[in-house]
């Protein structure tokens, strides 16, 4: 893990995603406040905070999902490489497919398991042929750790699999369109410890390919699999920078309490 | 005792039942309520349930039977030497009910009716008077017959009223009785709930059960004066009033059928791709006033559209694409029904597939937009599946209305059976047929009139089969994705 550490120090020197005064509005409600965040390339970024801090509203910004919702208005910029996603431009589709998401609540599609994995790769034609398309869903299926409880009933509807199940296989649709950067609202939160480490994995396997942000509850988790974090709380941005130096040394004193357990 | 005073009384009773149920149920706890197992106005209620639901119920039995009954004595009572040539004995019998009603009106109206009943003439200007008009006067034995079934009338009156008032004092004894703390007034009540709940769901399904077996006891009836293979089997429908027809029910299905798949043809697309508009692509405002407008379409009676058919429809097609193609030229024509009622089952599409598609969660459709699917992909390969089995049922739906239409068939098909291809030519359906089959002058015993039952129990299978096939589709769905 360390050395691991050390060595992403060297390579996280790109930006991949840079937001400069962000501000999100739902109607009247200020729901994000200033928010300066650089998502660096090929890194782990975790958001931690209180509930309804505004951690899956910055999220959603991040590849326009918030558009979905009439009443939410996005203001500052919100750059992709040097690009504006917000600018007009910039087809959110497009964006969505390099940008990919894993929901706080597992979405499967009323599909059959492989066609769940299978989707992405379908619409954005990754693959040649079937054997292809089979060996990417194969794939997906192990990372998320998933592939040994499902193999034999790939055929079987995806909603008919448990919460927990149903999370990594939302997991592995969402790597299955290798995206640039993973964005997971609380992909561990239905999961048991077992499922949780293998997920834990992946993200630090994805590591070597995308940039992923994590949303979590879990400051363990936080702890283990990051190597920056971002301390949201009632819409701002608190405090952000080396995972270490968040856990052990926070500057600023909410969120010393927060990860000593006195606000949230 | 007249009904509506009969039903007051045991009313009354009913809440004297809520009042001393819930006052012994308190008084025996001596006011401590917690003591009781329920709330004391369980025990009212189920008290009161008790007094007023099976006396009503024998109330609403008896007079169901009632008319059974009572006609049994005074149809042998009239004497068939009176009885005008051609006329049976049960058609007399419409005439005695009608002068037992005139006579019972009377009554209440305060007339004397005594001196009435010795003089037909007199009886006959009288109900004349009162608006019961009589063809001839009363034979002797057709009043007999009255006064025979007015006085088994009074005294079956006289004995529902006694049974009624006796079965509620009896439901309020037993209601009382059983009160003592540790009764389960509350559980006893859900239980009476339940089962009233039940008897109504079965009350509808009896219903169906008799309408299914009259169709079926007339339809025998009508396979024993014709032959069943000449009738499933035979492709000419050429009824003759003097008998001899040909009564194949094949061009009349054939008529059904092409009608509602035109119908479906037109209705189906277009009501799909406005659901989806509406409820993926509109705004909030656009579909406030959208929506409403497609429903109109419901509204509209069926035979306004049928106007609509016979005089701008019909003649456009005949003119623009009948007669320059050479296919016909009848005005009324199969394309004018079909195209006229798809118009119509328009909204039951749209306005049920709408709903349906609203009801597929937005979580769905933002996994799908968050792995970048464009919306249209999200909704051909995720919301419309997701959908299905409701979309399914719509159609069908529509389809079931499609096939029972008539009034469209009767303006815009015309009258014709026949088994042709040619969609410019007049055709028609079940339903037209069995109207003019009945409103026909011919005599109710003979196969020409009823081959109406026939058809009809044919059309209830039709329809039936189709709602098994939406179930089974449903559910096979349903086994896949949930
Ligand atoms: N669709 C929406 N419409 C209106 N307001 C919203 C919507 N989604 C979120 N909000 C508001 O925005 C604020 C931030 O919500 P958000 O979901 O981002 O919180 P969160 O940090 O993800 O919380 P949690 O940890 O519980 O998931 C909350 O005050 C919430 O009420
Ligand atoms: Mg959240």
């Amino acid at each position: 893990m360390k050395d691991q550490r050390l060595e992403t120090r060297v390579d996280t020197q790109t930006i991949k995603i840079e937001a400069r005064k962000a501000q999100v509005y739902y109607g009247t409600n200020h729901a994000i406040i200033d928010v300066d965040v650089d998502i660096m390339d090929k890194t782990v970024t975790a958001f931690i905070g209180p509930s309804g801090c505004g951690k899956s509203t910055f999220l959603r910004c991040l590849n326009r999902m918030n558009d979905t919702i009439p009443s939410c208005r996005v203001e500052g910029s919100i750059t992709l490489e040097g690009e504006n996603i917000y600018d007009p431009r910039v087809d959110p589709v497009q964006l969505r497919a390099r940008i990919g998401m894993v929901f706080q609540k597992p979405n499967p599609f009323p599909k059959s398991i492989y066609d769940n994995v299978a989707y992405g790769p379908k619409i954005h034609g990754l693959t040649r042929n079937k054997a292809e398309l089979d060996e990417v869903v194969e794939t997906c299926l192990r990372k998320a750790a998933l592939w040994n409880e499902v193999k034999d009933r790939l055929q079987s509807p995806g909603t008919g699999l448990s919460g927990g199940q149903q999370q990594r296989l939302c997991i592995a649709r969402a790597i299955a369109t290798s995206p640039e950067v993973l964005l997971m609202d609380e992909p561990c939160s239905a999961l048991d410890p077992i499922a949780t480490a293998q997920v834990e994995e992946l993200i630090d396997e994805l590591r070597s390919q995308f940039s992923v942000v994590i949303v979590t509850h879990s400051m363990q988790q936080a702890a283990r699999v990051s190597q920056r974090t971002a301390f949201f709380h009632l819409g701002y941005l608190v405090e952000f920078g080396e995972t270490g130096q968040i856990f052990t040394n926070p500057k600023d004193p909410r969120t010393e309490s927060y990860i000593s357990g006195r606000i949230g | 005792m007249s009904i509506g005073l009969l039903s007051l009384i045991i009313l009354v009773l009913a809440a004297l039942g809520y009042v001393i149920g819930r006052r012994k149920a308190v008084g025996q706890v001596e006011g401590d309520i917690r003591k009781l197992h329920s709330l004391p106005p369980f025990y009212g209620r189920i008290t009161a349930l008790l007094t007023a639901v099976p006396a009503f119920f024998l109330i609403a039995a008896w007079l169901l039977a009632q008319p059974l009954f009572l006609e049994n004595k005074a149809i042998s009572l009239i004497d068939p030497a009176e009885l005008p040539a051609g006329k049976s004995a049960e058609l007399m019998m419409a005439d005695v009910r009608r002068v037992a009603a005139g006579l019972n009106m009377l009554e209440a109206r305060g007339d004397e009716v005594g001196p009435l009943l010795a003089s037909p003439t007199a009886l006959k200007t009288a109900l004349n008077g009162a608006g019961v008009v009589l063809e001839t006067e009363p034979t002797p034995s057709t009043l007999a017959a009255t006064a025979a079934l007015r006085d088994a009338g009074d005294t079956s009156r006289l004995a529902m009223t006694g049974a009624a008032l006796l079965l509620a004092l009896a439901g309020l004894a037993f209601g009382f009785s059983r009160i003592n703390p540790e009764y389960r007034a509350r559980n006893a009540t859900e239980q009476f709930a339940m089962w009233l709940l039940m008897t109504s769901s079965l009350i509808a399904v009896l219903t169906t059960v008799g309408i299914v077996g009259s169709l079926l006891f007339e339809s025998i009836h009508f396979f024993r004066l014709y032959p069943a293979s000449e009738f499933f089997f035979s492709t000419t429908w050429k009824p003759q009033f003097g008998g001899g027809s040909s009564l194949g029910i094949l061009p009349l299905l054939w008529g059904t059928l092409y009608v509602s798949v035109i119908a479906l043809v037109v209705a189906v697309p277009i009501g799909l791709m406005s659901a989806i508009y509406l409820a993926e692509y509109a705004s909030r405002s656009t579909r406030a006033w959208v929506k409403p407008a497609i429903e109109i379409l419901a509204g509209i009676p069926t035979i306004v559209y049928g106007l609509f058919a016979l005089i701008t429809v019909g003649p456009l097609l005949r003119d623009y694409f009948a007669s320059p193609l050479g296919l016909g030229t009848s005005s009324s024509s199969v394309m004018t029904a079909g195209l006229v009622m798809g118009i119509m089952v328009i909204p039951f599409v749209s306005s049920l597939s709408d709903d349906i598609i609203n009801a597929v969660p937005q979580s769905l459709r933002d996994g799908s937009l968050g792995l970048g699917a464009t919306p249209s992909e999200t909704i051909k390969q995720v919301v419309i599946p997701a959908a299905l089995p409701g979309i399914v049922g719509a159609v069908l739906l529509a389809a079931s209305r499609a096939i029972g239409e008539t009034m469209i068939v009767v303006l815009g098909a015309g009258a014709a059976a026949q088994l042709s291809m040619n969609p410019f030519e007049a055709m028609t359906t079940v339903t037209v047929k069995i109207v003019s089959q009945l409103t026909g002058d011919t005599e109710f015993a003979s196969p020409e009139t009823l081959v109406a039952f026939a058809l009809g129990l044919t059309l209830f299978c039709l329809t039936l089969a189709l709602n098994i096939i939406a179930l089974v589709i449903v559910r096979k769905y349903r086994e896949q994705y949930e």
